[in-house]
Formats: structure tokens, C-alpha cells, sequence
């Protein structure tokens, strides 16, 4: 269908383009949470017009790797977008990528950034390194088994099929699937580096790793590199709302009617995503570094278990 | 895929909510959470109970679900509550071997017993036959924090779980034993409760703590 | 009608000495409670021989040569140990170990034991049978942490863990087995859990589920009659309970135990046609024995040594059972008999040498001969009884099933007899030098009444000698039931 290809070559750029309101939006709800007036939604555009209009200044022993990867990480994570059905099942790299590649894609960005930052060869850059690749480590094996769990629902890893599958089923409760999407929120606190993972606004370097990662970047590198980050919490929720609740995507059928219903459903459903994560931050406290593996821990083997629940009881 | 009935999608949502307070009962270190994780176990237990009761038609289950209501999810918690106060218990000390490899042998076990529970289920004809694997999981587990916690209450918490799962694996497998039977499990339960409540007192009048590390003097020497 | 009046009997007593029990005259209330449970027995046993076995109380009561004689042995070492405890607890007061609050505690709960394994005894009810096994095991446990020192507080501790998490498992063998059942005898009111009625279908049920019901039910039950290794509880029950408890625990709950073990394998063996529960039985028998064998040589306390005995006793006794056959079952019946009797006289020995010496420490108790010659000899008799040397009926039956396994299971005989071998070194020598030897401690002024001590090891030496016909015939019936 025509609507339907032109609908899915707007998909990926709009995706780029409006992942920071989402961010904006976020701190927005934890400002009101907090009882501030907050900086408004449109403060992370603001700051990437900033950065983009000043110099980057690069350490000397610096090599290329290090002026190259924040583009590497842009392109990896607009890829990703392109995959990841928004509001319309067909994404244009839809059919091209499934789950497993998507977390090849994720993982690829994040292999970048950490050699970037050990790049350089400071204290804080191996440290923020260290922990991201800890993080990584863990929470990559909870994210595969949820893609499984959800996989092995829909009889397929393409991420429109298991959209569509799942979209179709009229409101059934999956225990497999709720013990995944708890696991999945977890993995995405912890890949994004949310609280209880790590805190976005902190300027305690000892308590950093994603922020101890870019600490060396300026200007429009570091502008990519924020963008690359709104982007990354973009995907990851709209990965979670095309799983868990993929009612009102598209379909792969849709007519132009379905089509403009789906823009407005999908900016509804990542607002309230966005407000939920904003509470769950709020809530909850920092947890220690030593205790991080616990949390992943705990994501993966729920995960697990949703996918042996789904074995025993779904047959 | 065929969609399940709405009573066995009740029934699988109530199992896996068992399952899932029995593997955070694992990974929780405040004995308070422990507490309330068990009534909520006791909450979807006699959800579920009450709506096999309804899908069956097997009356004397409905009997059964007020007894898990009235006994799990009021009286022991609330005994629970009140020991902790007393006791002044807030906190589990480390447990024996840590919390992410105690999942991992968590999860060991949960694949184990449902391949044990397997062959059980395919021959029951009753309407729940599917979840005879998580009662005898969410067993296992109980268990499994049984033997990893120290302080004593956490312990009794996970005896008691262990009772949920027994009593849960009697429902899918079997629509419940003889209500005589159930009375004097309840009944043993209730007694038992009491008796460790005095016992505890006993414990911490000798060692002014109920960190089971002082209980471990009797030894093969 | 004598069903009700023997259980009636310790759950009123139970009740009156939970009022009354602080009195000074609750220790011949407690006799005269039991004895009262005695005669009903005694009346019931009549009645049973002269009338076969008995169903009452609309099925739910059984009454079959099997049980008889343990409700009938129950009830006699509830009351011998009635009344040894009576001196014994008064001393214990006046030592300061005891007060009047925790008697009125001891005198109701020993009641209410006797209670509960009466209940289990007589039940035809699976379900009514793990209802009271853990029971009894809630009553001990307030009696063995009863001197409130560290340890007695641990052992109780570790006996309601450990037991509690068997009987669990016990309970999902029951539910297991309920399941089986339910398929083959419908879901109506209680029929499904009844003993009766099983065994009159074995036949039908399933064999997955039994096999797999058994074995949980092994476990179960098993850790409550001792069998290694889950027997971790008993010697520390038994080292930080007060002596009548030991002698009760040791004498009457394994028993029970054991007569829950051996009522789940006659319906398994009926329903496998595979011998698969009897080898579970000897090999966890065997294990016991073996294990109990060598942990006896590392024992420092007296009443732990005796602990360790009794399991080696109790693997012995379920390894007979598992070789299955009349002459092992007649064999296995005759041990828990003189076991019973024999190990509650020891530690009614046991309890006044330690009392005299004031420690449990053997090394430290030396010329028991020289303090009273009542508590060295009755010490030195029992124990020679428990090791097995003839006349002792001990010895009687352990010949019986050495022999039964020379010629059916030759290749446990060699464990077997080096392991009774190591248990007869190992307590023979200390033994020996508690009773002998010299000792600062003076004479005693008057000897102890240790009557129900010679009381047992004489009917324990007549069993040796001469078998009553009227209970050899008792013992071959019951054989035969248990096939």
C-alpha cells in the first residue's frame, strides 16, 4: 500500500526528531512531581541548538575512534528507530532486522561509547566504561529472553509479526507476558540509565556511568551523543508499548482512517509511559553500585520465568 | 493459539502471581516486605480457590478459599506483625549464599519441578491441572529460602509459603482434600504459629537476637 | 467404643493438667492418666484378638493386629515413663532447672503427645494420620526447648524446622496419593484418604503417581522416624530434651513414624508390582545404620549417644521392613517392641546416672557401679540388651533379620554386620567406663526407684527367651498384612 510505505518512511525520522520532546517531557513530570516549575518540554531542543552552535574541543591523545563514534551511536540508534514499529507496523527496516538484530544494534552503540570513553585514557572514562559494560552484560541476556518470551507467543522474532500477533489477540492475560514486562521495565532502567540504575542529573562522578562515559565531549559531539541517549529511551519505549500494549498500532492492513488514528495513539500511550517512568523515578532511590547486578539479576530471571510459565501454562 | 477460557486465564494469572511473590519473597531483605508478600500470596491463593470453586462447581472449595482468607491473608500476617514489632526484626542479615545466585538456583529448581510436576498433570482431569507445576515451584522455592535465610522469622515466612504451595498444588491437582483434612492442616498451622511466637520470645530472652548464627552451636565436633 | 475412650482419655488429661498441672500431686494425676489410657488399651487389645480387626466410628477408626500392638506398647511406655518422670521431674525442680509453670507446660503436653500418637495409630484417615504426626511434633517441641538453655532452644529449633519441612514434603505424598486414589474411588466425602478402602484397591491405582507419592512419603515420614540423612534433629532432641522426653521420642514417635512408612508401603506395593519401595527403604535403612555407626564413636554426651543408637535401630528395623516376607516383618515387629522398651529403660538409667553425676558428659561420669548398684547394673543390663547379646530379644530379632538378608540380600549382610559391630565397640566401651571405675561422688543414700527400668528389661528378656503364642500369632497376622 502506498499510504502504507510513504506512513513508513516518515516513521524513522519523525522518531528522531521527536525523541527528545520525550526526554523533555519526562523531566517535565519529575519537576512536577517535585514540586518545581521545571525548564517546559522543549528544554532538551533548546540545549542541543546550544551545543550545536559551540566548538568541540578534543583532548590530544584523542584518535579517531573518538570523533567518530558519536556518529556511529546517532546512526546505530536512528537505525533502531527504523526498525521499531511506532505507530505503524511498518517500519521501514521492519522486515529487514528482527529482535535479536535490534539488541545487536543497541549493543553495538553501546560498545562504541565505552571504548570512546576509555579512549582517552581518563580515570572517570574507564570507570563509566567499566560499569556501562556491567550493565550491559546483565541486562542483554534479560532483554533476549523477554524478545523470546514474546517471540515465542507470536511464532516469529520480526517485531511487526509479534506486533501484530499480539494486537490481535482480544484481551487475554498472558501471566508470561506481565512477568516480561516487569522484567523489560527493569532492563530499561538500567540500559538507560534511569534511577534506580543511575541518575541522569547527577554531577557526583563517583556515582556516574553514563555520564562518566561523555564527560570528555563538547559541542556537537556531545549534542549527538544527547540525542542518541533521548533516542535510545525512545526505542526502548516504544519497544515496551508495541509489546505490552500494542493496541492501536496500525496494522498491516491499515487504511489511511487507521493510519491517523495511530499518530495520536502512540503519542498518547509513550506520554503516559513517560509520566509512569517519571513516578517510578521519583519513588525510588539510587541503589548502590555493588547492588545493580541483584536488579538485573532479578530482570533476567523474571524473564525466565515468564518464559517457563508461557511453556507450562500457554500451551 | 487458542484462546483459553476466561476462568483458566483467571486461574494461570492467579498462579503466576504466586509464583512471582514467592521469587521476590527470595530477593527481599525487609522482613516487613516478607510479611506483606505473604498475604498477598494468600490473596491470589484464594482467588484462585474461590474461582475454581466457581468453574467446578465443587461447593466445599469455597470453604476452603474463606479459610485461606480468614487464616492467610488476616490472622497469620497480623500474628507476623505483631511478632515483628515486639521482636523489634526489621532487617534480614545476608544470607547465605548471595541474592543473584540464590535466584539463579531459583530458577534450577522452577524448571525441575515443572518437569516433575509433567506427567502428574497430564492425568488430572480437574480444570487447574496446568498449575500443578508452579504449586510444586512455588514448594521448591519456599524451601530454597528456608535454608538460605538466618533470622528466624524469615524462615517461618517461608514454612508458611511452603503450606501455600502444598495447599495450592492440593486445589489443581485434586479440587482440594477432604474438608476434615483441610481443617486440621489449618488448624496445625495456627497452633504452630502460636507456638513459634512463644518460642521466639524464648529465643531472644537467650540471645537477645533472632540472628540464627547463635543457634548453630550443636554441632557434629 | 474403647477407640473413643483411649483417645478421650489424654485429650481430657491434656485439658486438666493444662489447669491443674502446676499442683504437687500433677505427677500422679499424669500417672493415673496414663495408666487409665493403659487399661483402655488393654481392653481394646482384647477385644481386637478376640474379635479380629475393627472398623469403627463410621470407618474412620481401624483397629487391625499392626496397630493393636503399638496402641497397646504406646500406651504401656506412656505409663512406665509416667512414672519414672515423677521422681526424676521433682529432682529436676529442686536442682532449679525446672519451675512449677513449665511442669503444668511438660505435664499437659506429655498428654497431648500421647494424644496425638494414639490419634495417629488409630486413624484410618491418611490425611487425619499427618494431621496428628504433626501434632505430636508441635507438642514435643515446647518440650524439648523445656530448660530454656541455648542449646535446648537450637535443638528445638532445628527439630521443628527440619521436621516440619519433612512432614511438608509428607503432605504432598498424601496429596499425591489422594490424587491416585480419587481417580479410582471417586472424590466422596473422605473415602478417597481412607486406609481401608485403599488397600482394598491397590490394585488400581495408578503407578507413576504412587511411585512418586512414595517417595515423598518416605522422605517425610522418614525424617521423623531418624533415617540419615535427614536424622540431623534427633540426637540433638534428644541430648537437650528432659529424660522422659527422650525416652518417649525415642521409644514411641519413631515408632509411629515408622507405622506411617509402613502403611504408605503396603498400599505402594500393591499398587507397583515392583519391589522399588522396599529397596528405597533398605537402602535409606542401611544408610542409616551405617552412618549412625560411625557418628556413635564421635559422641562426648551420653544421651546423644543413645540418640545416635536409636537410629542405627531405626535403619535396622526399616531395612526389614523393606526386605518385605514374613520372617523379616515378624523380625522388624519384634525390634520395635524390645527397641521401645529397651531404649525408654536406658534412658531411664541414663537420666539418673546423668542427674547423680550433674553432667551429660561421659567423660565426666565415672563408678556409677559405686554410686547406686540399682543405676549402674540397670545401665550395664539395658545396654548389653541394646547391643544385641542374648538371651535379649534384641538379639533374638536381629538374627532373624541378618539371617532373612543372608539369604535374600547377601550383599547387605556384610554392611550390616560391621556396622552393628562398630555400634556394639563404640557404646560397649563407654559404657563401660561410665559404670566402672572409681569416683569422688559418695553413695547415694537411697537407691532411685528404677522399677520401671527392670520392668522392661525383663519383658524384654522373656521376648528373648519365650514368645507368648497369643503374640506370636499377633506378630504373624500383623506380618502377614504387611506382606
Amino acid at each position: 500500500m502506498s499510504a502504507g510505505s510513504v506512513i513508513g518512511l516518515v516513521e524513522a525520522p519523525l522518531a528522531v526528531l521527536l525523541a527528545p520532546l520525550l526526554i523533555g517531557w519526562i523531566d517535565q513530570c519529575r519537576a512536577w512531581l517535585q514540586n518545581r516549575r521545571g525548564a517546559g518540554v522543549l528544554q532538551p531542543y533548546r540545549t542541543l541548538r546550544k551545543l550545536l552552535h559551540k566548538d568541540a574541543v578534543i583532548a590530544h591523545g584523542a584518535s579517531s575512534l573518538f570523533r567518530v563514534s558519536p556518529y556511529i551511536q546517532f546512526g546505530a540508534m536512528a537505525m533502531a528507530a527504523a526498525i521499531i514499529p511506532v505507530f505503524s507496523v511498518r517500519a521501514p527496516l521492519g522486515v529487514a532486522a528482527d529482535t535479536i538484530a535490534l539488541v545487536g544494534v543497541f549493543a553495538l552503540a553501546r560498545v562504541f561509547m565505552a571504548l570512546a570513553a576509555m579512549d582517552i585514557g581518563t580515570a572517570f572514562g574507564t570507570l563509566g566504561a567499566r560499569r556501562e559494560m556491567l550493565v550491559g552484560f546483565l541486562s542483554e541476556p534479560a532483554l533476549l529472553m523477554v524478545f523470546l518470551t514474546a517471540s515465542l507467543i507470536s511464532q516469529s522474532t520480526l517485531l511487526p509479526t509479534i506486533v501484530d500477533v499480539l494486537g490481535q489477540i482480544h484481551l487475554t492475560i498472558f501471566p508470561s507476558l506481565a512477568f516480561a514486562a516487569i522484567a523489560f521495565v527493569m532492563v530499561l532502567l538500567a540500559e538507560n540509565a534511569r534511577i534506580p540504575i543511575d541518575n541522569p542529573s547527577t554531577h557526583l562522578e563517583l556515582t556516574m556511568i553514563h555520564e562518566a562515559m561523555v564527560l570528555e565531549y563538547s559541542g556537537r559531539h556531545l549534542a549527538l551523543i544527547e540525542w542518541s541517549s533521548a533516542l535510545k529511551l525512545f526505542n526502548y519505549a516504544a519497544i515496551g508499548v508495541a509489546l505490552f500494549v500494542p493496541w492501536g498500532l496500525a496494522g498491516r492492513a491499515a487504511g489511511p482512517m487507521e493510519l491517523a488514528l495511530a499518530l495520536p495513539i502512540a503519542a498518547a500511550k509513550l506520554a503516559i509511559a513517560g509520566a509512569a517512568l517519571a513516578i517510578v523515578e521519583t519513588l525510588s532511590a539510587k541503589l548502590r553500585i555493588f547492588r545493580a547486578p541483584e536488579f538485573l539479576a532479578t530482570a533476567f530471571l523474571l524473564a525466565v520465568l515468564g518464559l517457563l510459565v508461557h511453556l507450562l501454562l500457554e500451551r | 493459539m487458542t484462546t483459553l477460557p476466561l476462568s483458566s486465564q483467571l486461574i494461570n494469572l492467579g498462579a503466576a502471581v504466586l509464583l512471582l511473590t514467592s521469587f521476590a519473597m527470595l530477593s527481599q531483605r525487609r522482613i516487613v516486605s516478607l510479611v506483606n508478600l505473604f498475604a498477598i500470596q494468600g490473596a491470589a491463593l484464594s482467588a484462585s480457590t474461590a474461582i475454581v470453586a466457581y468453574t467446578s462447581g465443587q461447593h466445599h472449595l469455597y470453604y476452603s478459599a474463606a479459610l485461606s482468607v480468614a487464616l492467610k491473608m488476616l490472622l497469620l500476617p497480623w500474628i507476623l506483625h505483631r511478632l515483628i514489632r515486639r521482636l523489634n526484626v526489621r532487617w534480614d542479615t545476608e544470607p547465605l549464599i548471595n541474592i543473584p545466585t540464590t535466584m539463579l538456583v531459583g530458577i534450577v529448581l522452577v524448571v525441575f519441578a515443572f518437569g516433575l510436576a509433567q506427567p502428574i498433570s497430564q492425568m488430572s482431569t480437574t480444570i487447574a491441572r496446568s498449575t500443578l507445576g508452579i504449586a510444586l515451584a512455588v514448594v521448591m522455592l519456599s524451601f530454597l529460602m528456608m535454608i538460605t535465610r538466618r533470622k528466624a522469622i524469615s524462615q517461618i515466612v517461608g514454612f508458611l509459603a511452603m503450606e501455600n504451595g502444598l495447599f495450592f498444588a492440593a486445589t489443581s491437582a485434586t479440587y482440594g482434600m477432604p474438608m476434615v483434612v483441610e481443617l486440621g492442616v489449618a488448624l496445625d498451622v495456627l497452633i504452630g504459629m502460636v507456638i513459634l511466637g512463644v518460642f521466639f520470645f524464648q529465643i531472644r530472652e537467650q540471645f537477645d537476637s533472632l540472628d540464627l548464627q547463635h543457634l548453630e552451636q550443636l554441632r557434629e565436633d | 467404643m474403647e477407640v473413643l475412650v483411649i483417645l478421650a482419655i489424654p485429650l481430657l488429661g491434656c485439658i486438666f493438667l493444662g489447669l491443674f498441672g502446676a499442683r504437687a500431686w500433677a505427677a500422679e494425676a499424669n500417672v493415673g492418666i496414663s495408666l487409665a489410657t493403659l487399661l483402655a488399651a488393654a481392653a481394646l487389645t482384647m477385644r481386637v484378638m478376640n474379635e479380629g480387626s475393627l472398623l469403627v466410628g463410621h470407618e474412620q477408626f481401624f483397629v487391625d493386629p499392626f496397630n493393636v500392638f503399638l496402641v497397646a506398647l504406646t500406651a504401656f511406655v506412656g505409663w512406665t515413663t509416667s512414672m519414672f518422670s515423677r521422681p526424676y521431674m521433682r529432682i529436676e525442680e529442686k536442682h532449679g532447672r525446672l519451675n512449677a509453670v513449665r511442669l503444668r507446660l511438660y505435664h499437659s503436653m506429655f498428654q497431648l503427645f500421647m494424644f496425638t500418637m494414639l490419634l495417629a495409630l488409630l486413624t484410618n484417615n491418611l490425611g487425619l494420620l499427618w494431621v496428628s504426626m504433626e501434632a505430636a511434633t508441635l507438642s514435643t517441641v515446647l518440650l524439648v526447648s523445656l530448660y530454656r538453655t541455648p542449646a535446648s532452644l537450637e535443638a528445638a529449633w532445628k527439630y521443628f524446622i527440619l521436621c516440619g519441612v519433612g512432614l511438608a514434603q509428607a503432605l504432598f505424598g498424601t496429596i499425591l496419593l489422594y490424587f491416585a486414589a480419587e481417580k479410582v474411588l471417586g472424590a466422596e466425602g473422605t473415602t478417597a484418604l481412607l486406609w481401608t478402602h485403599l488397600d482394598a484397591v491397590k490394585g488400581q491405582l495408578e503407578p507413576t503417581v504412587l511411585s512418586l507419592a512414595f517417595v515423598f512419603l518416605l522422605v517425610g515420614y522418614g525424617t521423623k522416624v531418624g533415617l540419615a540423612p535427614l536424622h540431623n534433629w534427633l540426637p540433638d532432641a534428644h541430648a537437650e530434651g528432659p529424660t522422659p522426653v527422650s525416652a518417649v521420642l525415642s521409644g514411641l514417635l519413631l515408632n509411629v513414624a515408622l507405622y506411617a512408612v509402613v502403611r504408605c508401603k503396603i498400599l505402594v506395593e500393591g499398587a507397583m508390582h515392583s519391589g522399588i519401595a522396599g529397596r528405597l527403604m533398605m537402602g535409606f535403612g542401611l544408610l542409616s545404620v551405617v552412618l549412625a555407626a560411625f557418628f556413635l564413636w564421635r559422641q562426648r554426651d551420653i544421651k546423644r549417644l543413645f540418640g545416635y543408637s536409636s537410629i542405627e535401630h531405626m535403619g535396622i528395623i526399616t531395612f526389614a521392613f523393606g526386605m518385605g516376607g514374613p520372617v523379616a516383618n515378624f523380625a522388624a515387629l519384634l525390634h520395635m517392641t524390645v527397641h521401645s522398651l529397651t531404649k525408654s529403660a536406658i534412658f531411664f538409667a541414663v537420666g539418673h546416672a546423668a542427674q547423680k553425676a550433674g553432667t551429660q558428659v561421659m567423660d565426666d561420669i565415672r563408678g556409677l557401679m559405686v554410686i547406686s548398684p540399682t543405676i549402674g547394673w540397670g545401665l550395664m543390663t539395658a545396654t548389653l540388651a541394646i547391643l544385641g547379646m542374648p538371651p535379649f530379644g534384641v538379639f533374638a530379632s536381629e538374627f532373624l533379620i541378618l539371617t532373612t538378608a543372608m539369604k535374600e540380600h547377601a550383599w547387605a549382610t556384610p554392611i550390616l554386620l560391621l556396622a552393628l559391630g562398630i555400634a556394639f565397640a563404640a557404646i560397649f566401651q563407654r559404657v563401660q567406663s561410665m559404670v566402672f571405675g572409681e569416683t569422688d561422688l559418695k553413695k547415694l543414700p537411697h537407691s532411685p526407684a528404677l522399677v520401671p527400668v527392670f520392668a522392661h528389661l525383663a519383658i524384654v528378656l522373656t521376648l528373648g527367651i519365650y514368645i507368648p503364642p497369643s503374640l506370636a500369632l499377633w506378630y504373624r497376622l500383623a506380618a502377614a498384612l504387611i506382606g
